[in-house]
């Protein structure tokens, strides 16, 4: 089942088309990436979702019901790219502050601030200043903010900007975390390594349109370009072919693209036949960043020209 | 909760827990009161120059009053009152005193002192006792004899009061009015001012530190805008109400320290006696409560907390949209600002108009007109103002403040979301009734 649906989803600013017709659907516990170069619309498309702007056009649908932005947001734990804590404020007043803010009572919100903040080691932080705080530690405090309130849906973006490797790693346990005790996590980032690792599901945004749709899996499977990475011996003469050419021939391993029609196993044979030994033999897929690049490049342009909308 | 109870509570907490609040609302009654306790210090201590005119009828006390730097007496002939209030008007002296040819200088007559200026109460003891002195002096010299009783002794001393009377436009009563009118309206001012500015802080903190992204997740813009609102006016309130008690407080404290004062300034006065200053002291305690019975005291304050709320929130609304509209630049602000402050700034010409002229048409329309009321009607208070124009002043603040806060709203609820642009009056204009 679907937790969060929108469809044809717009949003037009004075000058741009922010959004612009804009559905797809998050499976309930999965981990979902919105990818997208800068000023594609992911923040107009995410602030639509944590009901901050009302969209132009389209539907947001929430655990099967449409979005009802006072009540859904209390279900929903939102971190901005631009992280922001009152920094004269302690702490744990501020944590507890930003949890009531979310509908939980003073007592529960003082319980879970402490449980989290023992989880991350932050026990000594209670009476600090967010002034205090490094880049990171903010960071940190930041994300338990957003998933104090045990929100069914957590938007996260950018989570790991300004993380060192150890507390990278610690949020990201605790997305899959999250993930496992169902909630649903939408992840925002430009970060295409750590979108291939984490997330489920991606949607690629550019210029305010949804370029790209599904698995990860399945999405580098669709941009296959039939490469494929032979190990072999140093010195040994490549055969010519029609079926394939070498892209790339390094002294023990050669990048070969198999032309439309031709099989693995033709390649391989043709490969025994020629002499060749053949040490290793895989397929290369695509990373998301070539993907990425290729889509958005593909476009005419990458960044986005003002332009007059008419409604 | 109630989520603006939430963040009025914060907005007001994380104010009043800061050492400045503390500071700021103790050290400024006792700055206040150290004023006022200099002022009645200097007004005891009368270090005035009087020349004073003697119209002695009766002839008795010619050449008996005992002249110094500070106080000389003259003596003139054959002068009405009226010659000698010209002469006063010349400048030829202070004031003057007419003994009547039928003074009883034995029984409770009184005499008269009048001058065109304020007569501190230590000079006007001075005077009093320089009479008293010359009276009994002619009494003990009626008894330059031997055989003398006690009683007879007693029976010289003089006990004849002076009352001082002072010409001129305007008389004790008026001059408090004007006094009040002008403190209220100035207090009004610096309320919006002050607190305004600070709304306008606040907004602009959590848009500059991007708190406003992560609060609007959770709550509307609007009761973001509000809870910091009133908030804040909660702060002024509190803060105003305990400088209303420190300073009622202080003042209940002044007549104790007021004998001091009194023996310092005989002291510095020379050869006048030290004199109990239980009398004095009622008097002056009169005189205030005359000028307090005198207008309602009551009323003023009740006005004064419902024009600090009204105009603080009417303009505090106002700060909150400019302040969600700038960027980092506090010179955007003071751009932004100039459109809020110009009224509060006509407000204050209107008021200085309306004191002199309470009753005139700039202080009617002044006194009514939303953006300027809270000022310019204080101002007229104290001078009696018809229940009618208060109500209707009343009403239309609170229709000003509904709806600068609908456009306010508005604006902020854009503004505070905006980065990056410089934005000017007409796109805030634009957002305000646009989106």
């Amino acid at each position: 089942m679907s937790l969060l649906e929108v469809r044809h989803l717009k949003k037009y600013y004075a000058t741009q088309k922010a959004v612009d017709d804009i559905s797809f659907s998050i499976d309930a516990g999965s981990i979902f990436g919105l990818l997208g170069p800068n000023g594609a619309g992911k923040t107009t498309l995410l602030r639509m979702i944590t009901g901050i702007f009302y969209p132009d056009e389209g539907e947001i649908i929430f655990e099967g019901r449409p979005f009802n932005a006072e009540k859904d947001i209390l279900r929903i734990g939102y971190m901005p790219e631009e992280r922001g804590l009152y920094k004269k404020m302690k702490i744990g007043d501020q944590a507890v502050y930003l949890a009531q803010l979310k509908g939980l009572s003073k007592s529960q919100a003082i319980e879970k601030v402490k449980e989290w903040f023992e989880k991350f080691e932050m026990q000594s932080w209670w009476n600090k200043k967010v002034e205090d705080l490094s880049k990171g530690m903010g960071q940190k405090l930041q994300f338990v903010t957003t998933v104090l309130h045990e929100p069914k849906l957590i938007i996260l973006d950018e989570p790991f900007s300004g993380l060192d490797p150890v507390n990278s790693n610690l949020i990201k346990e605790e997305i899959y975390n999250l993930a496992k005790k169902g909630c649903t996590i939408i992840f925002s980032t430009h970060r295409m390594e750590q979108v291939e690792e984490i997330c489920d599901q991606i949607v690629l945004v550019n210029k305010g349109q949804k370029m790209l749709d599904g698995k990860v899996g399945q999405i580098r499977q669709q941009f296959k370009e039939n490469l494929y990475r032979v190990q072999t011996e140093g010195n040994i003469h490549v055969p010519v072919s029609g079926n394939f050419s070498v892209l790339k021939q390094g002294s023990h391993e050669w990048t070969i693209q198999l032309h439309n029609g031709t099989s693995t196993n033709q390649l391989l044979s043709e490969l025994i036949q020629a002499g060749v030994p053949v040490n290793g033999f895989n397929e290369i897929l695509p990373t998301l960043n070539d993907i990425f690049i290729r889509l958005v490049n593909g476009s005419t342009s990458a960044t986005r020209q003002f332009q007059n909308v008419s409604l | 909760m109630n989520k603006t109870l939430i963040i009025i509570q914060r907005e007001f907490l994380s104010r009043v827990q800061k050492k400045t609040f503390l500071l700021s609302t103790i050290l400024l009654p006792l700055l206040i009161f150290g004023f006022y306790a200099l002022i009645i210090y200097f007004s005891v201590k009368g270090e005035d120059n009087l020349h004073i005119a003697i119209a002695d009828q009766t002839g008795q006390f010619e050449g008996k009053l005992q002249s110094t730097d500070n106080i000389r007496f003259s003596f003139v002939k054959d002068q009405d009152a009226a010659g000698l209030q010209q002469a006063i008007n010349d400048k030829k002296y202070t004031g003057y005193i007419i003994v009547p040819s039928g003074f009883n200088a034995a029984g409770k007559d009184s005499l008269t002192y009048t001058s065109n200026a304020n007569v501190g109460l230590m000079t006007k003891e001075k005077i009093e006792s320089r009479i008293n002195k010359a009276i009994e002096k002619t009494n003990l010299q009626h008894l330059l004899a031997p055989g003398v009783t006690m009683a007879q002794v007693d029976s010289t001393r003089s006990n004849i009061s002076l009352h001082v009377s002072k010409q001129g436009s305007k008389s004790g009563s008026t001059g408090f009015a004007y006094a009040l009118g002008f403190i209220c309206g100035i207090l009004i001012y610096m309320v919006l001012f002050i607190y305004g500015s600070m709304v306008m802080r606040g907004v602009m903190e959590e848009k500059t530190n991007r708190i406003a992204e992560v609060m609007v997740s959770s709550v509307k813009p609007f009761q973001l805008m509000i809870g910091k609102i009133v908030g804040i006016g909660a702060v002024g309130l509190v803060q105003f109400l305990i400088w209303g008690v420190l300073i009622v407080g202080l003042q209940m404290l002044l007549p104790l320290l007021y004998p001091q004062l009194l023996e310092q300034a005989a002291q510095q006065g020379g050869n006048m006696p030290a004199m109990g200053g239980n009398s004095q002291q009622l008097g002056m305690m009169k005189q205030i409560m005359d000028n307090l019975n005198s207008v309602n005291m009551v009323q003023i304050l009740v006005l004064f907390i419902l024009y600090f709320l009204g105009g603080y929130l009417l303009y505090s609304s106002m700060f909150a949209a400019v302040g969600s509209a700038v960027n980092e630049d506090p010179q955007d602000a003071q751009q932004l600002m100039l459109p809020i402050t110009m009224p509060i700034i006509f407000s204050f010409v209107i008021m200085t108009q309306a004191i002199n002229n309470p009753d005139g048409g700039m202080a009617l329309f002044g006194s009514l007109f939303p953006l300027s009321s809270p000022i310019v009607m204080m101002a007229r208070l104290p001078y009696g103002v018809p229940g009618w124009q208060i109500a209707l002043s009343l009403l239309l603040l609170v229709l000003g403040f509904l709806g600068t806060a609908w456009l306010a709203a508005r604006i902020y609820r854009t503004g505070i979301l905006m980065y990056g642009k410089k934005v000017t009056w007409k796109e805030l204009w634009k957002w305000a009734i646009t989106s």
